[in-house]
Formats: C-alpha cells, structure tokens, sequence
C-alpha cells in the first residue's frame, strides 16, 4: 500500500464532516460532525506515523482523542443545558444565533 | 524480534525488499492489505454519508459509531495496536454512549423535537463546493515528490503498547500531564453546566 | 528525559498557577457556598504568579524537554495573561453578585483557561500549541454559558463551543499536514526544515489550515461571525477576559509559529494575513459605526483591533514583532476597563447595555466618566495614551516591509473608528440624561479600572520601557 489512498480517504470523509456541520441544524448532528472530521485527522496522523516510522503522529492521536472526550462532555453539558430552558437544539431557532 | 516482523509485515503486506522478490506469498498477500483497505475505507465513507444524512441523531449516532469501528480496522492494518484499541475503547465505547445517552435524556418529551427538516439541496450544494475545492488541493498537493520517503518497515515496532507507554512517560510526558489538566477542567465545566439544582 | 527539578523552578509561574487553580477546586468542595474563599484564593494565585513572572524576563530557556519555553518571550505574554486574569476576577466578584450567579467555579476555570493562555504562549512544540488552546477554549467556552439561567448567555456558549471546535479540526488537520511532510512536531526542528518545507504545496497547505485555526480564534474577518453574538450573551467580564487574554494568547502563537518559526516575511503567507489584516480593519469599523449596543460595538471594535496587529505579523519583521507585544499589553488593560465599566452599568436581563443608556453620566458618576473617556481614546488611538503608541508601531512596521497599503488603510479606518468611540464619550459629557446607578461600585472594581486607567497613562508616556524588554527578546 501506498500513503497516499489512506490521506485520500482521510481528506473525504474530512469534508463530508464539514459539510454535515455546515449543512445541519441539530447541534448533536452538527457537532457529531465535527467529531467525524476530528478521527478522519487521526486517520491521517496514523498513516503519516506508519509511513514516517515514527512515533509522534500516534501520540498526537492519543491527545487528540483526549481533548475529543474533553470536548464531547463540555458540548453535551451546553447542550443539555441549552435544552433546560429552550426545549430545543435545533440552530435555527436560537435568536442570536445568524450564520 | 526481526523474524516475527517479517511475518507480521508479510501478513500486512509491506514491500519487504528480500521477501517480496523472492516467494510469490508475499507478493499475494499485499492485494489481503488491499483488499482490507478499499473494504474498511469504503464502510468509512459510506457510514460517513450516512451519519450525515439521517434524519434522526440515535441513526448518526449509530452510523458514527461503523465509521469509528471501520477506522479502528485501518488502524490495525497500519500497525497502530494501541490506538486502534484506544479507538475502539475511548471513541466507540465512551465518548459516543455519552452521545447516546444524552440523546435519549433530551428526547424523554417529544420524539419531533430532535428530528429536523433539512435540504437535500445544501447538502449537495455544500458537499459539491467543499469536495471540488479540497480535490483541487489533493490534485495539486499531494504528489508522491511532496510525501516523505516511506519507512513503513519501522511500522510494527513503533504501535505497540509498550513502545507508547514508554514515549509517553518520557517524551511526551509534558503534554501527558497537561491533559490532566484539561480532563479535570472539562470535570469543572461540565458539572458546573449541566448538574440540576446549584447550592 | 521527563520532568526535572530544574524544569520546574525554571517555569515557576505557570506551575505555581496550576497548584493555585488545584488549591481554589480544594477550597470550593470544601467551603460549599462560600465562593469568597476560591475568590480570594484565585486572586492570591494570580497575584504570585505575577510577582513570580517579574523575576523570569530573561533570556528564555526550553523546558521539559524542550516541549515549553520559559522567560523572554513566553515570560512578558504571561504578564499579559495575568493581569487580565487578575483584573478580571477582581472586576466579577461584584458583577456576578449583582446577577446571582456568585459561584466559585468561575476562579476556577478563569485560572485553568490562563494555564492554557501560558502554554500556548511558551509553545516549542505542535503538541503543546494544541493541548493550550484546548484548555484554553475548554474552559471559555463554560465561561461564556456561565449564568445557566439566562437563554442568550446558552447561546453564546453553543455559537462559541460548535464554532469553536469546528475551527479544531481544521488547526489538528494542519498539524497533521504539517507533521507529515517535516516528520516533527517540534518548532525549532521545523524552522530548521523551513527552507526546503516552503516549497512543499502540502506544507502549505497545512500552514494554511493553521492560519484559518488561529484568525478564528483572534476573530479576524473572515473567521470572526462568532465574536459580536458571544460577546454580547457572555457575563460582560468574561467578554473583557475572552477579548484579551484570549486574543493575546492566540496573537502569541500566530507571532511564534508564524514569524519566529517560519519566518514568512516576503511569502505568499504573509500577503494572505495581510489580506485578511484589510478585510478586519474594514469590516470591524464600518460594522461597528452601526451598533446601539455598547457590548456589540466593543466586539466590532476588537475585531478591528485584531486587524491593527495583524498586519505586524504580515510585516514579519522585528518592529512588528515589538509592536505587536507592546499592544497586546495595551489593549489588555484598556479593554477589560471598557468591558468592566460595561459590566458595572449592566442591570439584570441585559438592560442599560446600549448608548442612550450612558447620556449624562459625567453628572452622577463623574469618575465612571472620565475612566471610559481614557479607555475610549486609548481605543481610538489618540496621542497622550498607550493605545497610539501601539498602532504606531505596528503600522510603522507594516511601512517597513513594503506594505504601506495596508498602513494606510490602518490609519483611514482607525479615523472611522474615532466616531463610534468619541459618539460615547460625547454622550456621557454633553448629553442630558439620567444615566445612573441603583448600586454602589465595589471598592474592588474602582481599584482594577485604576490599574487599568494608571497603566494605560504610565504606558503612553514611556512606551520605552516595554519597547526596549521587548525588543531583547529578538535580538539574533
């Protein structure tokens, strides 16, 4: 195998993460997205760190996923927390939020 | 030590210089890599796809979590033991019951309020942008002279279990405590956000 | 390998932070509602890291294992993250009783999220750049959903927190890219590889992604959509805190990885952050002349600011460099002052937060007055205060390195900017109206906007003394 179909790979699913961000309006749907781009990175860290011989690359993968869990439970307290007094977590439907 | 790397790099199916010119197994088992490859990458895509277009978050949830269990796969046959098993552990088993469960605490109410309506029309329309944009990037970008030289023999020593435990315990052991750090904030954080009655 | 003695003594003031922020969650689960105690404890743990600080404005020296670096550089962007940390805490204390939500978590996390302001500033190390802005942005992004009762204060931690991570994936991607054609995370190993790499399209485009990363995080158009709405929902001092610390953390990086690393000066890079420099200084002015909200128009104004100073980084060269740092310093104080008089006008429920709210404050609070008249020119840039000297510098180096276009329009759009920022102060001076307060001001919060005013004064009349420790750290 060669590097290059593993960063193909990587870089597709990377955009279909950003497009399921851009394109949603659940803030769980939007933000598993983005958890979606996040491991098609690691993707890539893995084969650059087989390819390169060195460790490095899965060591940054093992931060990474750190700070995805450390994320994952700030998001979901906000997003609980959003829900308590709006009963909703679709984006559009939060007044200031515009983008 | 060496011949079992030649055996695992035989399974995996690296160009091993001296074994491939010499004994057509070798030669067979690189299309097994292959094989494994276009089959985990196309469960990856096509999970991906899904997840992003379901209506319903527990279907993404579930289709998110094929995709982390496909990823999981190309980490094994990069030899990256560890953090395919970390994948598998954190990712699949942690950080996306958490997802899950929130789902389900948020919809005790109404199942409608999750589910959206959404445009098939800015999926494609952002997808369309975005791909053709990033293939221009890969079309120009990633040649094979701008790719480092390929040392994919050192591969099968450097995943293993011991090998991260010792870079992370000397190397690495700065940024290991800093992540301490960052866990016991998220701890504070989410407390502080989502626990039902302050005080 | 690992972690000596020498290694902590060297980097004293981040350590002696992380102990204090570990102390204050030890104090909080002990002394259940009395968030007085974290409060004085944090402010104790600034305080020591700060005086600790003073004492490491040498030459700086890698640490743990060459991951960190400490002094110099990384030592004076620490002054910078602690006193806004610590104008910050002493300027919320009354702020967050007057709104109920008094609770101890809040030193908490104020301190966690400058342990990563430290970190991202003393970065040697890709690894480090990422682990810092993590614990940084983790922490800002509780910060902004505080007061969990109040629907917008919800919204802006949502907008920051999806905008936020979503701006992640892009700084992990180009790591990554980076990672893969230099084989190291390590910064001084990459500057060596530079040369070669800047030929590299993948390396470029890595960079690229890392530029995206970082203009989401110091708001510059067009990455900056997040700012005025989570500025606005945010408890006004975390917005004070987010605008500078936050802001002066993620220009420390942009200065490490981008001029000190891979010395851009001349490159592709450097016209595109020049681009996005213009883009900021436009779309920042022009936005703000619009706003009736005070919060709103300070947000479009940091957006503007954020376009000032990059176009040091654009220049690349050493003026920019020592101009960038000076305002930084600068812009910390004058504003957490604004947002902190912001914070001490604002009622329950986002009232008294608009201009017409300010008319005829002279009259009942004449010393209210004459502290935002200072952060007000010093936001305009006019000559007696800090704020001049700092667009002074950074347009100076901008000259130098052949883009006086971009001077120019510094200087045109500042003009803009002088009519929302004067629009205020002519309010407050020549306007009848009943402007007023239905609460004493804390003694606390009138000490840290004299600090604030103080520095502000101190620093324009010998802009010398920072200019000159500035300058030492880039001697080559």
């Amino acid at each position: 195998m060669e590097l290059q179909p593993y960063l193909l790979l990587s870089a597709i699913t990377f955009v279909i993460g950003v497009v399921g961000v851009l394109s949603r309006r659940n803030a769980i749907i939007v933000f598993m997205s983005i958890e979606l781009m996040l491991n098609s990175v690691n993707l890539s860290l893995v084969a650059f760190s087989a390819f390169l011989g060195d460790v490095t690359g899965q060591m940054l993968v093992f931060f990474a996923m750190t700070v995805a869990a450390a994320e994952a439970a700030i998001g979901l307290a906000i997003i609980i927390s959003m829900f308590r007094n709006k009963q909703t977590v679709n984006i559009d439907d939060i007044n200031i939020l515009k983008w | 030590m060496d011949s079992h790397a030649v055996a695992t790099g035989a399974l995996y199916g690296y160009r091993n210089q001296k074994s491939s010119s010499t004994n057509n197994f070798f030669e067979s088992s690189v299309t097994l890599e292959t094989f494994l490859f276009y089959t985990l990458g196309a469960v990856s895509v096509g999970s991906a796809l899904m997840m992003v277009t379901r209506r319903s978050p527990v279907m993404s949830a579930l289709y998110l979590i094929l995709n982390f269990f496909a990823l999981g796969g190309l980490y094994l046959s990069l030899h990256a033991q560890f953090i395919a098993f970390i994948q598998i552990l954190v990712y699949a088993g942690a950080i996306m019951v958490l997802f899950v469960f929130v789902i389900m605490l948020l919809n005790l109410g109404d199942e409608k309020k999750l589910n959206e309506r959404f445009s098939w029309k800015k999926i494609v329309g952002a997808g369309l942008s975005f791909g053709v944009l990033m293939e221009l990037i890969f079309v120009f970008a990633f040649s094979k002279a701008n790719l480092p030289p390929s040392h994919f023999e050192k591969a099968t020593d450097i995943g293993t279990v011991e090998n991260i435990g010792m870079q992370l315990f000397t190397t690495f052991l700065f940024p290991f405590e800093v992540t301490s750090v960052l866990l016991l904030a998220a701890i504070v954080g989410a407390v502080v956000l989502a626990k039902k009655k302050l005080n | 390998m690992g972690i000596t003695f020498s290694d902590i003594t060297s980097s004293a003031p981040l350590v002696s932070l992380v102990l204090f922020s570990f102390l204050t969650l030890i104090v909080e689960s002990w002394g259940k509602d009395k968030p007085v105690l974290s409060y004085w404890v944090s402010l104790l743990g600034v305080g020591v890291s700060l005086a600790l600080s003073f004492g490491h404005l040498g030459a700086g020296i890698p640490v743990f294992g060459g991951m960190l670096l400490q002094g110099g550089f990384a030592g004076y962007c620490n002054l910078i993250f602690l006193s806004s940390a610590f104008l910050t805490i002493l300027l919320s204390r009354g702020y967050l009783e007057r709104m109920e939500c008094h609770r101890g978590e809040f030193y908490i996390l104020i301190l966690f999220s400058t342990v990563g302001m430290m970190l991202m500033a003393g970065a040697l190390n890709l690894i480090t750049v990422f682990l810092g802005i993590e614990l940084m942005s983790v922490s800002l992004y509780v910060l902004a959903g505080f007061m969990r009762k109040k629907v917008r204060s919800n919204e802006s931690a949502l907008k920051y927190f999806l905008l936020g991570a979503f701006a992640t994936g892009f700084l992990l991607y180009g790591i990554a890219l980076i990672y893969g054609t230099s084989g190291t995370t390590d910064l001084v190993a990459i500057s060596k590889l530079f040369p070669q790499l800047s030929h590299n399209p993948i390396f470029l485009v890595g960079c690229g992604l890392l530029v995206v990363a970082f203009s989401f995080k110091i708001a510059a158009v067009p990455f900056h959509m997040w700012a005025p709405d989570v500025y606005e929902g945010a408890p006004t001092t975390v917005s004070g805190f987010m605008s500078t610390g936050a802001k002066a953390a993620a220009f420390a990086t942009f200065l490490l990885v981008f001029v000190r690393v891979f010395d851009i000066a001349g490159t592709s890079l450097s016209q595109v952050i020049a681009v996005i420099a213009a883009a900021s200084m436009i779309v920042g002015n022009v936005t703000a002349v619009a706003q009736t909200n005070v919060k709103r128009m300070l947000a479009y104004s940091s957006i503007a600011h954020a376009g000032y100073m990059l176009s040091g980084i654009a220049a690349a060269n050493v003026e920019g460099e020592t101009g960038i740092l000076f305002y930084l310093l600068a812009y910390t104080f004058v504003n957490v002052g604004a947002f902190g008089i912001v914070s001490i006008m604002e009622r329950q429920d986002d009232k008294k937060l608009n201009f017409e709210d300010y008319e005829g404050l002279s009259a009942r609070r004449p010393a209210l007055a004459v502290l935002m008249t200072i952060f007000m020119f010093s936001l305009a840039g006019i000559p007696p205060f800090a704020g001049f000297f700092g667009k002074y510098y950074v347009f100076l180096a901008a000259v130098k390195a052949n883009l006086t276009w971009l001077a120019i329009l510094g200087v045109l759009t500042s003009l803009i900017s002088v009519y929302y920022y004067l629009r205020l102060v002519v309010l407050m001076y020549f306007r009848e109206g009943d402007a007023d307060l239905d609460h004493s001001v804390p003694r606390r919060s009138m000490i840290a906007l004299a600090i604030a005013a103080i520095s502000i004064v101190v620093l324009g009349l010998y802009p010398s003394l920072i200019v000159d420790l500035t300058r030492s750290f880039f001697k080559i």
